[in-house]
């Protein structure tokens, strides 16, 4: 039996320019599940996160977010939200960066010291972001999304350029996340991720290819690498 | 809006600049240099100095300001973090304000700095009180913010941005009466310096440096000065989206 849906996505349609991103897409996300969203690059993942979180101009559909339209003023402090790129203050420090979006989000200066070691950056603190590497600024970034303790994290490839061990702790901490009731929607298009998630939803050319967990789709489509499973998926669409 | 989060965001933008001493010392030192040549340009007690010099200390500001947060509100533009900010729970105008409040602070060190060389050191006469002109270089700064902030939304690359202080700034300084007296002015010259904000700093200043602050064109102008400010704060806000493509 499924929990129900944090999220519900119902033909949501986005165009950028004369480009059809997202044709009408429809998804639901359930609460309390780290749900991967999965799919190669250019697929239309972070379009779909960034309708989810309301920031995404969106030609038709319906995008719900615990129980509200996404984009409302009162989901802004029970959402978390981590952009592909990392953003954060380059000439400012990680602590700096950390108490100023406390400061915005009205969490106490303590949530910076949680949020630091759940990314275990602590040693970073005083160092300028811009001269850390991509892999330590895209974990400040996903530090700032923690703070205020959010119902849902929304994660855009969160992992991207971290040593295993590194992704292995943050695939940890999203589940320890989860198992405390808060929902995590996690794109990746890196599949031996997909593993890691209770649900995935695949993505290809903006339409959704499948949304399972793993066991469901390696019995679907008799495939053990998750890599097979999404070309045999592909392949059965064509 | 928020003044919590109006304070954080003008503590953070301060930290920012102040994590670039070159920036700040550009800012500072530049109006200095400026105001030394243009005063061995004309000599100490030519007309052209006294006249220019005061309407001078605003300018710098306005031209300053509005560069510098033009690129610094494409920056965040274009980092993603105005992306995030967009998702936490704050209001537009408190960026907007939190933008102006950071640098008016800055202003009033460089405008503190160049007035106090220019009234002291190179012998500028203002018949005015000289706080006022701390005063009105300030309000040019917020208000060359304010513009930049709003003009930044129409720049995808800082190099654009830079253009825009051409585009911008420089026909308000042409026609703001600093070159060629606005009564001297062609009649539809004279109807655009009506409606450039720059033109109203510019006479508030010019009429400080002559003491004439209780001519009710005094007020008129800081009152067009501050509703300009108002103005383009809420049209800056107006350019920040939450929904983008």
């Amino acid at each position: 039996m499924r929990a129900p849906a944090a999220i519900t996505v119902s033909e949501l349609r986005v165009v950028r320019g004369d480009a059809v991103v997202l044709p009408g897409l429809s998804c639901e996300v359930e609460a309390g599940s780290v749900t991967g969203l999965l799919g190669p690059s250019g697929s239309g993942k972070s379009t779909l996160l960034r309708a989810i979180v309301g920031v995404q101009k969106v030609a038709s559909g319906r995008v719900e977010v615990l129980g509200q339209p996404a984009g409302s003023a009162s989901l802004r402090s029970r959402i978390g939200y981590m952009t592909q790129a990392p953003s954060v203050y380059g000439d400012l420090t990680v602590g700096e960066n950390l108490v100023f979006f406390a400061r915005v989000l009205d969490v106490p200066r303590s949530a910076v010291d949680r949020v630091l070691a759940d990314v275990s950056m602590e040693e970073f603190r005083g160092r300028v972001v811009s001269r850390l590497s991509g892999g330590q600024r895209a974990r400040v970034s996903l530090a700032a999304a923690l703070l205020a303790e959010p119902d849902l994290l929304v994660l855009d490839e969160p992992t991207v350029g971290l040593d295993p061990v590194l992704r292995r702790d943050l695939w940890e901490l999203f589940h320890g996340l989860a198992e405390h009731g808060m929902t995590l929607l996690v794109s990746s298009h890196v599949m031996d991720e997909a593993d890691r998630c209770h649900a995935l939803l695949l993505l290809r050319d903006g339409t959704l290819l499948a949304h399972a967990t793993p066991s469901e789709l390696r019995a679907q489509t008799g495939k053990n690498n998750l890599e097979d499973v999404f070309l045999r998926l592909i392949e059965e669409r064509a | 809006m928020s003044l919590r989060i109006t304070r954080a965001v003008a503590q953070r933008v301060v930290s920012q600049l102040r994590r670039d001493p070159r920036t700040i010392a550009l800012i500072v030192g530049v109006p200095c240099v400026l105001m030394v040549l243009l005063q061995q340009l004309f000599g100490r007690n030519s007309s052209v100095f006294q006249s220019v010099g005061t309407p001078m200390l605003g300018l710098f500001p306005f031209i300053t300001m509005f560069l510098v947060t033009s690129v610094t509100m494409l920056r965040e533009r274009t980092s993603g973090t105005l992306e995030r900010l967009m998702t936490l729970p704050l209001h537009k105008i408190d960026i907007v304000a939190g933008y102006g409040i950071a640098f008016a602070v800055v202003a009033v060190v460089q405008a503190t700095v160049v007035s106090l060389l220019a009234l002291g050191l190179l012998g500028l006469d203002v018949a005015g009180p000289n706080w006022l002109v701390v005063v009105l270089a300030v309000a040019n700064a917020v208000l060359g913010s304010t513009l930049g902030l709003f003009v930044s939304a129409f720049a995808e690359t800082e190099f654009q941005a830079v253009q825009f202080m051409p585009a911008v700034v420089l026909p308000q300084i042409l026609l703001c009466g600093l070159f060629v007296a606005r009564d001297q002015m062609a009649t539809w010259l004279r109807a655009i310096s009506y409606v450039l904000p720059l033109t109203y700093a510019y006479d508030a200043l010019a009429r400080t440096a002559a003491n004439e602050i209780d001519d009710v064109w005094f007020a008129v102008d800081c009152l067009v000065v501050v509703g300009s400010i108002a103005l383009a704060i809420a049209l800056g806000a107006a350019t920040l989206r939450r929904r983008t493509a």
